[in-house]
Formats: structure tokens, sequence, C-alpha cells
């Protein structure tokens, strides 16, 4: 039976119930990929049963339009000021929020619901700070202004965890400074449903894309691909197929982010590596004089 | 041009040995298997010493003298450590005359720049980051931050002694121990600096010092006890570096090639632009990764531009290397020489036109004279390839959009140089660029505090200033 069915029908008009409780079918939700900002289904007409639903199995070149979506937003994104950057991501936040009982419905715990929204909250926050943590004024030797500050690395991307939280914990940290993802979910109808939120709170097309199916056949292609900046790991099981991705990064030079040495806990105190990892520092020097 | 009668640096301040050990848990020793290779002075081909070649028995024992090490080193309160490394500093600045002839010999560059430049920036370094090693928990990595363990360092030979202070400095001061392979062409400042540890009193291990070729880096970068590996040098191998550590869990900084743009638009000041665009690609004979080896001109100042940038390029003085009006000095290798010249060779066969100031070169010895490249295209390998050369390739642009666009064109980002009086498109094309290094109306400057490192392909980690701790902390 469809997770979607479980959502209780709202009540009835008063008056149309005589021919018994049960007669309104629910209009079911169909699982697509997340691309560019649209729901497409995956170029190659794949699906797989989940839960009763028939989600979208992404192929190499839906990975491959993925990136394509994620380059073309990425100056956008990255140039958008940090403060709106931090408001579209308290929108999310917002969004999630209001959907608190489909993402219920879907099984995620209202504890975890609650972490969730305030991981959304707190990266939200960060938009307009990382750089001042981060970078600032170098005491050079000589008459110079000398200053470091962090951009983002480009297109990053991500084997998602499992877990909502899991998942908005590799999302958020990504994307916050200006990146844009190409997300391998773990849990189909779990990462629509975010994808959902995204498309509601004016995140602009392209910065996060969510692929649905296997990711040992799609994270391949993605590890070796010309165009992304950055491969995240976090939710690759297997330590074979890890280092193997980790070896195909090698040849672009990839920044990786390795699965987190004897699992990750979502729960604490994320620090600032999952965003400085996805981060590059760009000094600049300039002589001082009249 | 003047002339100036030579003014030959003295040799006879540093005393180099007829051959070198490894340096092993505080000591020097014959390498297991007695291998060993010579190097010798680019300027006149001349054998200054036999080096050790470290096998993989040798390495081993480097790494387990440096695990040997760790648990007292990192357990040493920070000030204490501190300590060594201001000690490290002082005697490299006592010495620093005979390091800096040393240096010029083993390497071939000019003893104005080993003097000027590189010596005192390596003591510098050491002073730097001797401060940090007790105030870590304030350096914003956590409030416990930790060492990770044995570091295993490969760095190359254009800035030899430079880049061990650039790997060993951090490393020491972060608690980790170390076991740093130097260059095949340039072993002797790294000796030597085995030498300032014994004179600091470093406890034994904390250094090792293990010389050969590429076998003994990928030896070292494969060993299993390393937790760390921090490599200087080619893509190509940084590359080979990254397959080899996946999958190990080993930390990784890599500082790579690099195809720097010097954008010079129509308002620069031209004759400073100029002496940027030479010390860009000249300094240092051009080995230098973020080589200032595209120079992007605006196209109403190309020609004006062009002709101020040879008359320059004619008073540069190429020659002995001791001699202290030196400019440019010997190519460090006949490999690296042979490179330089089959790109040059190429560039010239697929179109551009190649010019060298008229320049007289010694007939032992690597050399090749300053050369610059016009009317080359995207296209063309030696606007794509590294040379690592005193070799110039200049393209033209327009418009400043297609100034960016060409600047980011290579898959390389270490550093870019912005030349214009216009302070909002300083700050407007320094966005733009995709680089980890701009240097705006200046270029080739370093200083321990300011971070270096690249974007792309030109690999990944800082080094210097407070982020420069990071690839040493766990």
């Amino acid at each position: 039976m469809p997770k979607s069915s479980k959502v209780a029908a709202p009540a009835q008009p008063a008056g149309t119930a005589e021919s018994g409780a049960s007669v309104r079918l629910s209009v079911r939700k169909t699982y697509k990929l997340y691309i560019g900002g649209k729901f497409p289904r995956s170029e190659s007409g794949r699906t797989f049963v989940v839960d009763g639903d028939n989600v979208a199995l992404a192929s190499r070149k839906d990975a491959r339009d993925a990136v394509v979506a994620a380059r073309a937003a990425q100056p956008g994104w990255a140039g958008a000021t940090a403060y709106n950057r931090g408001q579209v991501l308290y929108r999310v936040a917002e969004m999630v929020e209001a959907r608190r009982a489909e993402f219920a419905a879907l099984g995620v715990a209202a504890g975890e619901l609650d972490a969730v929204i305030d991981r959304w909250v707190w990266y939200a926050g960060w938009a307009d700070k990382i750089a001042q943590v981060t970078g600032g004024a170098n005491p050079v030797a000589g008459p110079f202004f000398n200053i470091s500050a962090p951009e983002p690395t480009g297109v990053v991307a991500v084997v998602a965890p499992p877990t909502l939280l899991g998942l908005v914990s590799v999302i958020a940290p990504a994307v916050v400074t200006g990146n844009t993802a190409v997300v391998l979910a773990a849990d189909p109808q779990i990462a629509i449903t975010l994808a959902e939120a995204f498309a509601t709170s004016d995140v602009p097309g392209g910065v996060v894309n969510v692929l649905t199916g296997r990711y040992a056949e799609t994270a391949p292609w993605l590890a070796a691909h010309a165009d992304v900046n950055a491969l995240d790991l976090t939710g690759v099981e297997s330590a074979e197929l890890a280092a193997e991705l980790e070896r195909a990064a090698a040849g672009t030079l990839k920044r990786v982010l390795r699965p987190p040495a004897g699992g990750a806990d979502f729960t604490a105190d994320p620090g600032l590596r999952p965003m400085t990892a996805l981060l590059e520092t760009k000094t600049v020097w300039h002589p001082k004089g009249f | 041009m003047f002339e100036y009668a030579p003014a030959p640096e003295s040799r006879s301040v540093v005393d180099i040995a007829d051959s070198y050990g490894l340096f092993i848990d505080g000591e020097f020793r014959a390498p297991a298997d007695g291998d060993a290779f010579k190097t010798i002075n680019p300027a006149s081909e001349e054998v200054l010493a036999e080096v050790a070649t470290a096998g993989p028995e040798d390495v081993d024992r480097a790494v387990a003298a440096a695990r040997r090490a760790f648990p007292a080193w990192s357990a040493l309160p920070g000030a204490e450590r501190s300590k060594y490394l201001f000690r490290i500093a002082r005697i490299i600045q006592e010495r620093s005359r005979e390091l800096a002839v040393l240096e010029s010999l083993d390497n071939g560059k000019p003893i104005k720049e080993t003097r000027d430049v590189d010596l005192p920036l390596v003591a510098a370094h050491f002073f730097y980051y001797a401060g940090w090693a007790d105030k870590l928990a304030y350096a914003g990595f956590g409030p416990d931050p930790r060492p990770i363990g044995v570091a295993g360092q490969v760095i190359p030979w254009n800035f030899p002694l430079l880049m061990l202070a650039w790997k060993v400095a951090p490393a020491l001061a972060t608690g980790n121990t170390v076991v740093l392979k130097p260059a095949e062409t340039t072993p002797l400042s790294a000796l030597f600096f085995a030498d300032v540890c014994r004179q600091a009193e470093l406890p034994p291990g904390v250094v090792n010092i293990v010389t050969g070729a590429g076998d003994t880096g990928a030896y070292l970068v494969a060993h299993p006890d390393v937790d760390k590996v921090a490599f200087t040098g080619s893509t190509e191998v940084g590359r080979e570096i990254a397959r080899t550590v996946a999958g190990t869990g080993k930390r990784l900084t890599l500082e790579l090639g690099g195809k720097a743009a010097n954008i010079v638009f129509d308002d620069a000041p031209i004759d400073q632009a100029v002496e940027g665009i030479v010390d860009g690609i000249f300094f240092n004979q051009g080995h230098v990764c973020c080589a200032g080896s595209r120079l992007l001109v605006q196209e109403s100042v190309a020609d004006h531009l062009m002709d101020s940038l040879k008359r320059r390029m004619a008073t540069l003085r190429v020659g002995d290397p001791l001699d202290k009006n030196t400019d440019v000095g010997a190519i460090n290798s006949a490999a690296q020489l042979a490179r330089i010249r089959e790109l040059s060779e190429i560039g010239a066969q697929e179109g551009a036109e190649r010019w060298s100031p008229p320049c007289e070169l010694p007939e032992r010895g690597f050399w090749f004279a300053p050369t610059v490249f016009t009317g080359v295209t995207q296209a063309h390998r030696i606007a794509r390839e590294e040379i690592f050369g005193p070799v110039l390739s200049v393209l033209t642009f327009r418009t400043p959009a297609e100034a960016i666009e060409k600047a980011n064109n290579t898959p390389y980002g270490l550093s870019a140089g912005v030349w214009t009086e216009k302070g909002s498109r300083i700050l407007a094309v320094a966005d733009k660029l995709r680089a980890g290094v701009i240097w705006a109306n200046t270029f080739n400057k370093f200083d321990p505090a300011s971070p270096f490192g690249g974007y792309k392909e030109s690999g990944y980690g800082r080094e210097g200033g407070r982020h420069g701790l990071e690839a040493y902390l766990a």
C-alpha cells in the first residue's frame, strides 16, 4: 500500500456520505526526479517500486543533466547576497515545518523533524557569517592589504544518507555557501518530498537536484565527471565502493568528503567542517601606497 | 645594458660533504641497500655530493622513527614545542648566508633571490608557526585540536628549503612528526636542515629526511603507518597520489601546477605592470607553480606594453647564480630544460611568434633565455600546459568579460594577477577569477601569514596562515 494513502483523508462535507464513507479515491503522488527546478521522469523511462509507489530510477544521463543544471545555477546562487541565501534557506525551514504531516506519514519521527527544521534554521544563519569566521585580513610583512575569503567550490555531488536529518545535514552545508548540489537520495519519497519544499521556497532551480535510484549505479559517473568539483560520500555504506569513488574523483582532483569513520551522528553539533570542506580560500593582495 | 663587473658571492661559506646518508631518528645513516645518486650544480654540471637513495626498508625505518617520536612530541606542552620552532627559526637566520649559497649551488637560482626571498621567508615561516604551537585552541578548529600523527611530506625542487619550511613548520607546531622527502635534484638544503634540527636539539625522530627519486616518494606516500600526506609538485603526480591515498583514510593536501593569467587592463600603470610581468614569469627561472605564464593584455595597449616588456627583458642578466648581479639563473635540470625546449618548439610550430632578447648563455650547465610568445591563442599548448620555465605566452582581450573567460579557461586555479588603476574593477575581477591567490597590481608575493593554495586541479588545502594549520589537525 502506498505510504501516501496513509495520510488521513479530510472529513467529507456533510451530506455527501450517504452512499458510504470510502467511495472517494485518494490522489496519489508521482515520485519523479528533481532537476533544474522541475520534476522530470527519468530519461531512461525506468522506475522501481518503493512501498508500492513507482519511483523514478535515475540513469547516467539523468546524472549528467543534473550536473548541467547545477553548473548553470551555480554562478547566480553564489552571486546572490549571503543575506538572500540565508533568507531562502530559512524559507525552506518554513516549508518543511508546513509539511510535518506529510513527513510524519513517511515515517519521520516528530523529534527528528524538529531537529531537521532546527538544522535548516541553523545553517540559514551561517550564510552571512561563515566568511567572517573563516576569512579575514592577514598581517603580512610588507605594505600590502591582504585578505582571505571563502568561496564555494562549485558543483558538489552528494551520496546522501537515508534519514531526513542525514539528508538535510549534507545538503544544507553544501548550498548555504553558494555551491549547487546533485544529490543521490537513499529514501526517494522523503527526498522528493523535501525537493517539493525547495521548489516552493525560492531556491532557484538547479541549486539542489535530487536523483532517486541506485547510487552505486550513478555515483561512479559523478565521481569521474569533469564538471563536478567535490564529492560527498557521507551516505556510502560500503568501504570498497567509497574507495573506488575516491579513486575516480582523483582523476580531476575533486575535493572528497569521506564517509565518517564509525558512522555519522547527525544529532551532534556538525561544527564547521561540513561547510569548510566545500569551500575554497581566495587570498587577494594589493599594495598600499600614496 | 650597463656593464657590471662580476660580484660573486663566496662559495667558501658552505662546506658540502662528499656524501650524505639518510637522516633517521636523529642521526645520519647509510641506506639499507647502499644505493646513492649524485646531485649536481645545474649552472656548471659539477657534482656537489653523493646522496643516499632511500628504499622501502629505509622509508620503513624513518616512518617507524617518526611513529616512536610521536607520543612524546605530541604530548609536549605547546609552549615547549613552540620554543623548539623558535630555535629553528633563529638558527636559520644565523646560518642564512650559508644556506642561501648552498641553495643557489644545488638549485641554480640566483643568490639575490635565495638571499633576499627564500631564506628570509624560511625563517619567517618557522617563526610564524612557532607562535601557533601553544595557541591552537584559539585557531577555530574546535576547542581541543589534536595532531594527526606521522606526516609523509614530498616537496619539489623549485624552492627546496622554503617548501620544506611550508611543510615542516605547521606539522611540528601542531604536534605531528614528519618524514620528508626532498626532490631528487635538490636534496642538500633538506640535509643541512637536518643539522639545524640537531643544533636545535629537536628530539630524535621528530623530523626524518629520506632522499631519493620518485620511487622513494611513492613508498612514503603509500606507507601504511603514515597518517597524513602533503605533496607539492606536478598535477600529474598529485593525481597519482590522490589515487594511492583513496580508501586508506589518510589525510591529504596537494599543492600542484598552475597556468596563471596575468591580466593587464588599458588603464594599468604600464611600467609597474611590466615589472610585475617580468617578476611573474622570470622570477626563479619561471620554476614557479603560481608563475604568471599567460599574459592577457587589453588589445588597445598591447603594442605599447610589448615594446616596454621587450626593452625590460633585454636588461635581464642571465648567468652565474652566485653573481649578485644575476637576475635569471640556471634551469634546474637537464630534464626540465628538455621540457622547456620541447614546449617552446611546439609553440613556434603551432604558429605563435617567439622572441628572446640577445643573451649570451654560459657554455656549461642548463640555460634557457627569457622567452616571450605573441599571437598565442587559447588552443595553443603553450597557453594550456604548464611549461615551468622562463617562457611567457601573450594573449589579448577586448572586454573585462573576455579577460575573465580566458583567465578561467584552464583546469588549473592556483593564482592570477590583475593590473588596473580602477579599484572597483580589481575587486570585481578578483571575485570572478577562480584561483586561490590573486595579486592585484603586484605579483609573486608570499608571506607566512597569507594562505596559499589552489582551486580546481591546482590541488586542495592551504599552506600558510591560520588556514595552514587545518591540514595537520585531526
